[in-house]
């Protein structure tokens, strides 16, 4: 062996640059968004550093004439609404991405890795063009529409745009190559031996799917869960182009502060509830295994 | 052993899974379909016609858009490329690195953070600085995001890879940069071109942060489609996501190949 120069220096200069484009572009920032989110309004948009808890009063309540204060659920919904339908898309993606992921495991080599690729392939599409094919699909005159006629069934229907099934329909079609691939890598890890040995002992197929397979894929269906709930809390084109401007989710809520709104002070106190929101989300179910399911599906 | 008898399948699955594939496909097919049709309705089938996409490329806002997108995308792969590599040498291979599991979150904290949030972000900096070139913003704000997308794919490569080649490098008194060219380097170097790829695409297909921060006559591709949406669906719209689907595709594809390489 020969002796090493140990160059401490390199260490800090390699890391420097990701180190400083994160503090200025991304740490720095948010500590500013924590900041104007305490701010007072500005005449024509923008924000003035004057203390006050207002933004925040503002989720709540409408501020009267005389500054009472009155109960307003306006901006709850949009967070309960985002919640659940988050929370309901992931469960879909649950249900539907198990037996194809199952499915696809049990295949030889040459076709798994042609319908993994599949899988993978709309997520390489632009996201804009496939939300976008779904409002072909349900809008007025749309494909549904007009083959439900033809085929007699109906005279004429309400448009299924606008509202939280074609959200729901656009968030789960979006995300759900997600889920999917992490479910298939812990099937690919499952020993088929403990499935035989669990039939060899009379564990009929049901028995055998609840007792051994489901319980074995756990953590990939954790690691799909968080990454489909997390980008589903912060969806924006999913709300903004299926769900009308009336039916709202955070995502298209804070846009519309800094843009049409121009209350930027609001947009960010609702920024922070969804920072929390995630957060708490993440740390709750572990980072470690986000990082390491993110590594396997990026690769 | 018979695939009937084979206890490990179940009955319905693979009707299933082909159903499922055909829901992922239909809607992408049926903007294909529709982008061939010479009528000026969308779902009114007028016969086969090209015309549209002879519209499409003749129309200068959309051009103006892809170079936008382009020249974003390029700048942004660039930057977050060669300092992900950099990271990722020192995070895998340093030898004595403090922090190393805080440097790694620092480095992919966009994955953790809603992209909104970092958009709004990025929007009150820009306002602050005043900062008011529309390319420069996005090159700045699409860099921060697609460091962590370049990062992943490079740090599984070197991972991957036997240290010993460089430690042998090194023992036959290569220097550390000429180790790191001749050895390293080569090796690693699918891994560092998917994670570029991985960036430019999602540099290309970003609308989150382009949209928040139009302005400055930086409208990028994504940012353009919403707009024409906006405007109601039409059979030139159809033209112009087929293509991009295209272009999709063909990256996918060859990122899929090159990642596929031992």
């Amino acid at each position: 062996m020969t002796r090493r120069v140990k160059i401490p220096g390199w260490n800090v200069l390699g890391l420097l640059p990701t180190h400083v484009i994160m503090l200025l572009t991304l740490i720095i920032p948010v500590g500013i968004i924590i900041l104007v989110s305490f701010s007072t309004r500005g005449p024509y948009g923008g924000f003035e550093y004057v203390f006050t808890t207002a933004p925040y009063k503002q989720i709540l309540f409408n501020e009267g004439w005389t500054g009472e204060l009155e109960f307003n659920p306006q901006y709850l919904i949009v967070i309960a609404r985002t919640l659940l339908l988050s929370a309901i898309t992931t469960v879909i993606c649950l249900l539907l991405s198990f037996p194809v992921a199952y499915f696809i495991s049990l295949q030889k080599p040459s076709l798994k890795i042609a319908l993994i690729y599949l899988v993978t392939l709309p997520f390489w599409v632009s996201m804009i063009v496939r939300v976008y094919s779904w409002i072909i699909i349900l809008g007025k005159e749309g494909v549904i529409e007009k083959t439900l006629r033809a085929l007699g069934l109906i005279d004429s229907m309400d448009s299924l745009l606008f509202g939280d099934t074609a959200m729901l329909i656009g968030l789960v079609y979006s995300y759900i190559p997600l889920m999917i691939l992490p479910i298939f890598a812990s099937i690919e890890k499952l020993d088929p031996a403990l499935v035989e040995a669990s039939h060899d002992l009379y564990g009929s197929r049901l028995v055998t799917l609840r007792r051994v397979i489901l319980p074995l894929c756990q953590p990939g269906m954790l690691a799909g869960a968080i990454l489909v709930f997390v980008p589903c809390l912060g969806a924006v084109l999913e709300p903004t182009l299926l769900g009308g401007g009336k039916t709202m989710m955070m995502g298209n809520l804070i846009q519309l502060q800094f843009g049409a709104a121009r209350n930027w002070p609001l947009g960010a106190a609702i920024s922070l509830v969804l920072m929390a929101a995630v957060l708490i989300f993440l740390v709750a179910r572990g980072l470690r295994s986000v990082r390491k399911e993110t590594r396997e599906l990026t690769l | 052993m018979k695939s009937g008898s084979d206890v490990r399948r179940y009955p319905g699955f693979g009707l299933f899974s082909i159903l499922f594939f055909v829901y992922l496909y239909l809607p992408i097919s049926v903007v294909i379909f529709y982008s061939f049709n010479a009528n000026r309705i969308v779902s009114n089938w007028g016969g086969f016609s090209l015309h549209w996409y002879t519209t499409a490329l003749s129309n200068s806002a959309l051009v103006s858009a892809v170079k936008t997108s382009l020249l974003i995308a390029v700048i942004a792969t660039t930057i977050s490329t060669i300092v992900a590599l950099m990271a990722a040498l020192v995070i895998v291979r340093g030898r004595d690195v403090r922090f190393r599991r805080i440097s790694e979150t620092i480095v992919n904290l966009p994955l953790l953070l809603p992209e909104i949030v970092v958009a709004v972000a990025s929007l009150i900096l820009f306002s602050q600085l005043g900062l008011v070139n529309g390319i420069m913003k996005l090159a700045i704000a699409h860099t921060t995001f697609c460091i962590p997308f370049a990062f992943l794919p490079i740090r599984a490569r070197l991972q991957g890879m036997d240290a010993n080649l460089e430690e042998a490098a090194r023992d036959l008194y290569a220097s550390a940069w000429v180790a790191f060219r001749r050895v390293t380097l080569p090796l690693i170097l699918p891994g560092v071109f998917s994670g570029a790829m991985l960036a430019f695409v999602i540099s290309m297909d970003d609308f989150i942060t382009s949209n928040l921060l139009n302005s400055g006559g930086a409208t990028t591709l994504p940012v353009y489609i919403f707009s024409l949406i906006k405007q109601g669906v039409s059979p030139q719209l159809n033209a112009i996501s087929t293509l991009i689907m295209l272009a999709s595709v063909a990256l996918a594809t060859i990122a899929f190949l090159v990642q596929r390489q031992k």
